[in-house]
Parts: structure tokens; C-alpha cells; sequence
């Protein structure tokens, strides 16, 4: 049993996005963490201090955990965003803005 | 006319925002809806979006078919055009408005940029709550998670984090959590509670004035039976274990004073740790208001109004309490609110139904709230190279070093000298525990904005017509 099994899910017409260059693929609705998670990835941040891998912690938009540059757009919560075909998802590290 | 009626904002569609805009728009008033999530529900009721085309999304949930009158009830009264549902709108702050009302600023859509703004003669507070997580060495570790957090990703978006976990804590969410996951085929290696069950027997009172709610923990202890999950009651985790993932956590045994007993460590495999030590309420649009705190949560009186004339709060803003308490609140703040926004006569034995399973509810949940306490000595565990804030990055060392150095004797102080505090969530993730480890008692924060907000949005939200 998984989760789609579980309820019984027939989702819409799968895509792919990028992770760093990599392709992952993704299902309609879901949100950037939920399809990273799918693909089996949990850490997709460094943080600016001691350079520690980050993902998901609370998984409702209150920590900030989750940090990702998603289009170009760094520190976008990845929890909280939709994932939709074509987006380029990038590790983010430390600010996001390369400094 | 519709448009006639006043106009009450709601904001939060859980449980409590819903029964509060069905109560009012039942009775004369004209509501709008906000929330920053992209469909109502709440934490309780996350479903998963339609594109997953879920075709048994009951699976994961209970009292379903609660929720599917209140979706239907929403439903009716968004055709009606007596509720106006606002989706993926993210509320940073309601302020009275000149001459009178209020007006309250969201900001559209996951990215939060676009500004809207909502102007009602009242608002209601259903803003919910988030999980507290008290820290232990390894807790920053990819694979550690929220208890409710572990629910949300699995309810909202069909995924788990890993093939086995551990759930532990305290508090009974946990129980939703550890059966959910083993219902969506993770394999739940333990349930570590550092609550003794023995504690529950001697509340009797209470608790036996809440059948349903007894039956509800029978139901599932039986789950975790089927699923051979190991329940640990009086046991706690130490740490988490991993370099760059998770691959173990370290539980152990507490004494009746809530010490770890030394030599009962024993290390679990797992990839996934969910974690949780009670939750905390969403007080910040509250506090902007000025609305009176108590303890943690908002002040407020039988009508569920805050001592701010024209601002009511329902649900777990006013105090943790679950989904059944919400709806009661909920609907009594509804009602409340549109008597007295069309100045009918107040009866309050029109909610007496609401304000009986109020009651016993509260009661039922300040029973549980001493038995679930976090073990009395879990800042020994709290190694001086875990860090506490997990935004600034800041170590347990750096606060002890505030306090015990630098001579800090409250959070506020502690958070100037370390940056605890300081970082994107404001505090939201540390509080408790930086509170925790400096001994002084956690006090409400005082957060002007409830969500970070692009600083040309704040420059624009005086502009009169900014509308
Ligand atoms: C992550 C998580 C998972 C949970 N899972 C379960 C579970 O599986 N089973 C269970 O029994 N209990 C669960 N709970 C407990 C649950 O919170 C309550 O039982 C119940 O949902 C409380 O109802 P409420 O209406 O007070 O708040 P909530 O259901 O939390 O609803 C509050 C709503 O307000 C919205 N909101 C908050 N702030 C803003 C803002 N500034 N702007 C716009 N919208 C805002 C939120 O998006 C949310 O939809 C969970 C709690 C959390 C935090
Ligand atoms: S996981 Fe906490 S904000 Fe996304």
C-alpha cells in the first residue's frame, strides 16, 4: 500500500520538472515538497551558517525550513508552492542570492 | 440587497472558520472567507487537490462526513452570495479602519506578492494553530519532521518522507499520525509517548464525560494493534542519528520525574522521524489588533469575542482543543457575531448545544494538557552544540552562554544577545525552547505582521485608495 493506492488516486497527466538539471517527475496538484519527496529527495537547502542540509519540517509554512529557489525565485517555501510543468527547481544555498 | 447586510471577515477555514461563517451567514450577515490556503478545511480537513483525482480521500481522515456538510453548507452559501470564499490569501495584518470597521491585508497566491485588501464591520480570528517541537541533538537532521507535518504532506499531498519511522512526543495527535502513515504503508517501527497512560486514570472525571473521545483513542490503539505497532509510553527521544539523512534515533525510558534512566538508550533504525510536543495557537493577528492575550492564546469571553469591540476568535487561536472544539467555538462566534452585527436580541440559548460540548471539550483538553507535558528535565538531553534556532542557527551553548554569562533573564533579552528568534519564522520554530533553557516562562511574542511582507507592499498598505 501507498498513499495514492491509499485513497484510491487517479491523478491527471504526470510532468517533469527540474532539480538542479536533473529531471524529476511530478504529479498535477501537488505541491514543489510533496513532488521532491516523491522523488525520494528530503534535502534540497544549505544553510548560511554551517552549510547544513535542509527540507521539509513543519509542512505548513511556518518554519522555513523548506527553502528553494524555484524559477529563479530563491527562498520560495516548498511547501506552500504548486509545482507546475517545466519549473526549474534549484538546491538553494545559504540566502539564495549567491552571496 | 445582500450587499446591504454587514459584512463580517472570517479569517482561517478550518473547522472553525467554517462553522463561524455558516453560523453567521445563517443569520443576516454577509461574509468573506479568507484563508492562504487552496481549498477550506483546515489542518483537520486537508485533502489532497483535485488534480491527484483522490477518489477515497476518507481513507486518511475521520468524521468525514462532518466535513462533508460543512462542504456542502460552503458550497450553498458561496451560490447564495452570502459567502465569499477567498483561497491562497495570506492575511499579514487587520487594522481598525476610519471611521469605523476594520481592514484586513492578505497577499495572493504561494509567491505572497500581490497585495488585496478585504474592508468588513467585524472580523473573526479562526486562524488555527502549528506544532511545538521542543530540540534534541540531531533534530536539524533531513527526515526529521512535525507529527502534524508528517499528517499535512501525507493528507495534502499523497507522500510520505521515508519506509519507516518513528512517532514520537507527546500529545494525541500523534495517534492520527502514527495510523495514518501505517495505514499509507509506512512501516511504523515505534509510538514513543513520554506521557504515562497510568496519569489518565487518575482524571476520570473528565475524561469519562467525553465517551466519544475515549472510544476515539480505543479505535486507535486498535489500529496500531493491526499494524504490530511497539507502543513506548514513558519513553522519550534523545537524539537522531545521521550525517547528511536521518538513519536512527536513540530512545530511552523516563523515571516518574521525567529523567531519562540511565542505560535504558537503546538506538532505533528509522529514515524518518515525526516529532511533536503539543501544539502552540497563531496569535499574531491578535496581538496586532491589541486583543488581550492569555497565556498563549487569545482572550476571550462566553461569545467568543475578544475584549476589541467588533473582533471575535474561535478555535485553536483561543487555546489547543481539536476539531470538535473548533467547530463549537466557531459556531457560537458566528452566532454571536451576527446578533450582534444586526442587533437582534442575544439568546444565548440558541448556542446552548455549542457551548455544552464547549465546556466539556475545554475540560476534557485541560485534563489531557496535564498529562501531556513534555518530560520535566528534557533541556538535559540538549546537548550545548544542538542548535535551537533553526533559522539563525543558534546553539543551545549560545543561550545558556546569554544567560548564564551575559546575565539575560528573558527570551527577549536572549534573542538580542544570540539572534535566537530572529530569523525567517520569527521565532515560531524556538520560543518554547529557548524559554526552555533559559527557565523563564514562554510569553506571547508581539509579531507586528503575521507573514513576511515585500517592503513595497508595507510602504503602499496606508494609500487610502489601495483597495
Ligand atoms: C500540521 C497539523 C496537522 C494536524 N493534523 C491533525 C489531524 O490529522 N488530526 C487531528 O485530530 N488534528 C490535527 N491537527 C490539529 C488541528 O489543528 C485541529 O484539530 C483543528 O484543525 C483546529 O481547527 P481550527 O479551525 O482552529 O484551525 P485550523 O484547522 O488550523 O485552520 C486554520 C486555518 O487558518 C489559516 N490561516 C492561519 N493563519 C492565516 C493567515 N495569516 N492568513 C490566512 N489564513 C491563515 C490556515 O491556512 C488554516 O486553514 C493538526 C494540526 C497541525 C498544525
Ligand atoms: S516545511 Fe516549514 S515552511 Fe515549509
Amino acid at each position: 500500500m501507498n498513499p495514492l493506492e491509499l485513497v484510491g488516486a487517479e491523478p491527471g497527466p504526470g510532468f517533469t520538472v527540474t532539480l538542479d538539471g536533473r529531471e524529476i517527475a511530478a504529479l498535477p496538484g501537488q505541491t514543489v515538497a510533496a513532488a521532491l519527496w516523491a522523488a525520494g529527495v528530503t534535502s534540497w537547502r544549505a544553510t548560511r551558517g554551517a552549510g547544513r542540509p535542509r527540507g521539509v519540517f513543519c509542512g505548513i509554512g511556518v518554519c522555513f525550513d523548506c527553502l528553494v529557489t524555484v524559477n529563479d525565485r530563491p527562498n520560495q517555501r516548498a511547501c506552500l508552492v504548486p509545482v507546475r510543468a517545466g519549473d526549474t527547481i534549484r538546491m538553494q544555498e545559504g540566502t539564495g542570492h549567491g552571496d | 440587497m445582500a450587499t446591504e447586510r454587514p459584512h463580517l471577515a472570517v479569517i482561517g477555514a478550518g473547522p472553525a472558520g467554517l462553522a463561524a461563517s455558516l453560523a453567521a451567514a445563517a443569520h443576516g450577515v454577509r461574509v468573506t472567507l479568507i484563508d492562504s490556503a487552496a481549498g477550506a478545511g483546515g489542518q483537520f480537513y486537508r485533502r489532497p487537490p483535485a488534480g491527484l483525482g483522490a477518489r477515497r480521500p476518507e481513507a486518511l481522515h475521520h468524521q468525514w462526513r462532518t466535513w462533508r456538510r460543512l462542504e456542502d453548507a460552503l458550497a450553498a452559501r458561496v451560490e447564495a452570495g452570502t459567502i465569499r470564499h477567498l483561497a491562497d490569501h495570506h492575511v499579514w495584518c487587520v487594522v481598525p479602519a476610519v471611521p469605523v470597521g476594520f481592514v484586513v491585508h492578505a497577499l495572493l497566491g504561494p509567491l505572497q506578492e500581490e497585495p488585496v485588501t478585504v474592508r468588513a464591520d467585524a472580523v473573526l480570528l479562526a486562524t488555527g494553530g502549528y506544532e511545538k517541537v521542543l530540540p534534541f541533538p540531531g533534530w536539524t537532521l533531513p527526515g526529521v519532521v512535525t507529527a502534524g507535518g508528517a499528517q499535512a504532506m501525507l493528507k495534502g499531498g499523497l507522500v510520505v518522507p521515508g519506509q519507516r519511522v518513528v512517532v514520537a512526543g507527546t500529545g494525541p495527535l500523534l495517534l492520527p499520525v502514527a495510523t495514518g502513515l501505517a495505514a499509507a504503508g509506512v512501516e511504523v517501527a515505534a509510538l514513543v509517548e513520554s506521557a504515562d497512560p497510568k496519569a489518565f486514570l487518575r482524571r476520570p472525571v473528565a475524561l469519562a464525560a467525553q465517551p466519544g473521545k475515549l472510544a476515539e483513542g480505543v479505535r486507535y490503539g486498535a489500529q496500531l494493534l493491526r499494524h504490530h505497532v511497539k507502543l513506548l509510553p514513558r519513553h522519550t527521544v534523545v537524539a537522531a542519528h545521521g550525517e547528511e539523512r536521518l538513519d536512527a534515533v536513540t530512545v530511552a525510558a523516563l523515571d516518574t520525574h521525567g529523567r531519562v534512566r540511565p542505560g535504558t538508550e537503546r538506538r532505533v533504525p528509522c529514515d524518518t522521524l515525526a516529532v511533536g510536543h503539543g501544539m502552540l495557537a497563531h496569535i499574531d493577528l491578535a496581538e496586532s489588533l491589541g486583543c488581550r492575550i492569555d497565556g498563549l492564546n487569545v482572550a476571550v469571553d462566553e461569545e467568543q469575542r475578544t475584549d476589541v469591540p467588533g473582533v471575535w476568535a474561535a478555535g485553536e487561536t483561543t487555546g489547543i482543543g481539536g476539531a470538535a472544539l473548533s467547530l463549537a467555538e466557531g459556531h457560537i462566534a458566528g452566532r454571536s457575531a451576527a446578533a450582534r452585527l444586526t442587533g437582534t436580541r442575544l439568546d444565548p440559548r440558541a448556542w446552548a448545544r455549542a457551548a455544552r460540548s464547549r465546556r466539556r471539550a475545554r475540560e476534557f483538553f485541560a485534563a489531557l494538557d496535564t498529562v501531556h507535558v513534555p518530560p520535566a528535565h528534557w533541556t538535559e538531553q540538549v546537548t550545548d552544540d544542538t542548535v535551537v534556532c533553526r533559522c539563525e542557527e543558534v546553539t543551545a551553548g549560545a543561550v545558556r552562554n546569554a544567560v548564564d554569562e551575559l546575565g539575560a533573564g528573558d527570551v527577549r533579552t536572549v534573542k538580542l544577545l544570540t539572534r535566537a528568534g530572529m530569523g525567517w519564522c520569527q521565532g515560531r520554530m524556538c520560543e518554547p525552547a529557548v524559554a526552555g533553557l533559559a527557565g523563564c516562562e514562554q510569553t506571547p511574542a508581539r509579531r507586528l505582521l503575521a507573514r513576511p511582507v515585500p517592503l513595497g507592499v508595507l510602504a503602499r498598505a496606508g494609500d487610502p485608495d489601495d483597495d
